[in-house]
């Protein structure tokens, strides 16, 4: 039982989990899910109970049951007792201090990650206002490698997106054309299939491999298929970079997306014997967004942030190259606005470079959502400042496949050049290597290189 | 870059590419024209399924249609309450228990995001699947529809009406440049408590995108394949097209 005062009035929590739900900022998901708090001052007093909790609280209380829950057990059975030694005397709102303070600096964050739970990096955010989410994850430097280098200061990369509704595979090189064009893909190129087919995503991954060697360019690509789909295809000799899954936070979610934590092992083993990275051996790629676990019953009554962390530990558990939050995808049951999505953005790369994983963000929204394009350039300017390792690049920010908004190639050239930031440092070298940046390393509008043209004619 | 480089490569997707650039920016033509698609798309996701024009289309086909509703009256609480659009309401639940049973098929046709999807095509694709299914010796019906249905939706009716499979025709939320995309979910014993594990799904029917015959092909590939061993979703892989390249090899589409 958890109890604050506010305005003379009681409010009480029964457990962890309903105080946590009660004491995070409103959206719809939580609502629609019943756990969301009633009133503005139950809230705050939720927040406020929350930030005397002792940290130490979290490794003795389970949110969803160690007995019957995968992904709980891979939380405590791996909790770092060493690395938690150094806040073990914190209480959340002591967490947040020092977090904020000077002495927790990105070694030092880094050294604490292991001993940060998924829980304890959510309820550090509840308490935090939008400054603290940008500002401490700023601080926080997770780099990963394959063919590029991810992640490091100063850069931010992105996921070139060249979806197209029939997978037709000209229509798919004409986006990834202009989008190497003006300087994306250093993330991935990756490709939302509109078919979950064997051979349709084998075809895919082989232009794309093929594609990648001619224009000698040094980056990952991937087809978003299912992870039994890519073990299959590991096995028959496709040439899978990266391995693909959707995660969430709870075991019930995971089985409703068809694996387990031993699937991920079992296609984390096949992808890194495959031996296909230059410069680094991350291999996964994992995708994530508040709602999903409420939206295949699977919740346990927690609110949808807390879940979304725990997505994280499952995460870090196979050292990701990438991992991104598709925070707007969902739609307004989940989150109902902009400024709902603008606050899970915040949330979700927060806790994650908390946690020690790469986090990137879908800035995006649907069309049944209240939100429009501005929202996303406030969301991907916050994110960019707090040190996002990448965003999408799509033709317009019209994902023409999967019918939303996300952002634009132009949005990456718009947050390189605002905020001082450059690609992969492999990507940039061979952006400036076939000539389409100038000497201050911004891509200019050109005409085609010579091979691009080649490979134009050749499609 | 010459504009005419990516003349040539707009025929091949509908995507924005090769938009005009202000420094880093998107030049103002093209930003309006986002706008622009962003407000039809909008107004498009608060139009209702006009139920009485689509049992209209629907009735060539020679089956019972029947209106059911979810437990979602209104479009903005369908938007924000998934729950009430995956349940009947209780005077649907009674209407469809009172209904013999046996068919093995049963469909679901609802409006979800798109009801301009919904209306567009749902009659023309079950006018290719239902003599598919008869000719696989697959009995179908009755068609129910819904004007805001969740996929889910499909498991309670399939389960009332005692069916082996449930097939929900849905409006996809439209996309800047796809307003009108239909999604295809197929379940096998449907049952309240399934998840979308337990689906194989075929998305963005429609003219432009997976044509009207494809979509077809592959719905009746996957139905196949679920009736004769009893599985769909993740277990179910959609090798139509593996099956249609050997097929190809051997030259029997040369010749047919």
């Amino acid at each position: 039982m958890y109890a604050h005062s506010i305005g003379g009035t009681r409010f009480s929590f029964p457990d962890l989990k309903t105080l946590l739900a009660r004491a995070t900022p409103h959206r719809s998901g939580d609502v629609l899910a019943g756990v969301a708090a009633t009133t503005m001052a139950e809230r705050v007093a939720a927040q406020m109970a929350l930030a005397d909790l002792p940290l130490k609280t979290f490794l003795s209380e389970a949110i969803v049951p160690y007995e019957t829950d995968e992904v709980t057990r891979l939380i405590v059975d791996t909790h770092d007792l060493s690395a938690f030694a150094r806040i073990a005397h914190l209480t959340v709102g002591g967490l947040r201090d020092w977090l904020l303070s000077d002495e927790a600096d990105s070694a030092v964050l880094a050294a604490i990650a292991p001993g940060l739970t998924p829980e304890m990096a959510a309820a550090v955010s509840k308490i935090c206002r939008a400054q603290d989410l940008i500002l401490i994850a700023a601080k926080c430097h997770v780099t990963t490698a394959f063919r590029d280098t991810i992640g490091l200061p100063g850069r931010l990369a992105s996921r070139l997106q060249p979806n197209h509704p029939t997978d037709d595979p000209k229509g798919i090189l004409a986006s990834i054309v202009d989008g190497l064009l003006l300087g994306c893909g250093d993330a991935v190129i990756g490709i939302n299939p509109a078919s979950d087919s064997p051979q349709r995503v084998h075809d895919l991954l082989s232009m794309l491999d093929d594609l990648r060697q001619r224009l000698e360019v040094p980056t990952q690509s991937c087809v978003l298929t299912h992870v039994t789909t890519a073990i299959d295809l590991m096995a028959g000799g496709t040439p899978v970079d990266l391995v693909f899954q959707s995660i969430a936070g709870t075991e019930a979610t995971n089985t409703s997306f068809g694996f387990s934590l031993a699937t991920l092992q079992e296609a984390h083993e096949a992808a890194l014997a495959l031996k296909r990275g230059t410069v680094g051996d991350n291999v996964m790629y994992f995708e994530t967004g508040q709602g999903s676990a409420l939206s295949a019953d699977a919740h346990h009554g927690c609110d949808q942030q807390t879940i979304e962390a725990r997505a994280y530990a499952v995460a870090r558990r196979f050292s990701p190259l990438l991992v991104n939050t598709v925070v707007g995808f969902i739609g307004p049951e989940y989150l109902y606005n902009g400024k709902e999505i603008i606050r899970a953005g915040l949330e979700d790369h927060f806790c994650a470079k908390l946690l020690g994983v790469p986090m990137g963000c879908d800035v995006c929204y649907t069309n049944h959502a209240e939100a429009d394009q501005d929202d996303m350039d406030l969301l991907m300017t916050s994110l960019s400042a707090a040190g996002l390792t990448f965003i999408m690049g799509i033709p317009g920010a019209d994902d023409v496949m999967l019918g939303y908004q996300s952002t634009s190639f132009h949005d990456v050239l718009a947050l390189r050049q605002m905020l001082g930031l450059k690609p992969a440092p492999e990507f940039a070298s061979w952006l400036d290597r076939v000539g389409l940046t100038d000497a201050a390393g911004r891509v200019r509008p050109l005409d085609m290189p010579e091979r691009f043209q080649t490979l134009l004619t050749a499609a | 870059m010459s504009i005419d480089r990516f003349e040539t490569l707009r025929k091949f997707t509908a995507a924005r590419i090769g938009l005009g650039r202000s420094g880093p920016g998107i030049a103002t033509p093209d930003h309006l024209a986002f706008r622009a698609a962003h407000a039809l798309a909008r107004d498009a996701v608060h139009t209702e399924l006009d139920l009485a024009a689509l049992a209209a289309s629907l009735s060539p086909l020679g089956l019972p249609v029947l209106r059911v509703e979810s437990r979602a009256p209104d479009q903005q609480t369908y938007l924000t309450r998934p729950d009430f659009g995956r349940r009947l309401s209780d005077a649907s639940v009674t209407a469809l228990q009172a209904r013999e049973q046996g068919e093995e098929i049963a469909v679901l046709v609802a409006g979800g995001l798109s009801a301009f999807a919904t209306a567009s095509h749902a009659a023309n694709l079950l006018a290719l699947l239902v003599p598919g299914f008869r000719q696989a010796g697959l009995t179908v019906g009755p068609i129910c529809i819904a004007p805001r249905g969740r996929v889910a939706l499909g498991d309670e009716v399939g389960a009332l009406l005692g069916a082996r499979l449930v097939l929900v025709l849905i409006g996809e939320r439209p996309g800047l440049s796809s307003p009108d995309s239909l999604g295809a979910y197929i379940t096998v014993a449907p049952r309240l408590g399934r998840t979308d594990a337990d689906r194989n799904c075929i998305s963005n029917i429609r003219p432009e995108g997976m044509v009207l015959a494809e979509a077809a092909r592959r719905i009746l590939w996957l139905t196949d394949q679920a009736m004769t061993r009893g599985i769909s979703g993740v277990s179910l892989k959609d090798d139509s097209d593996r099956v249609l390249l050997a097929a190809s090899a051997q030259g029997q589409l040369l010749t047919g």
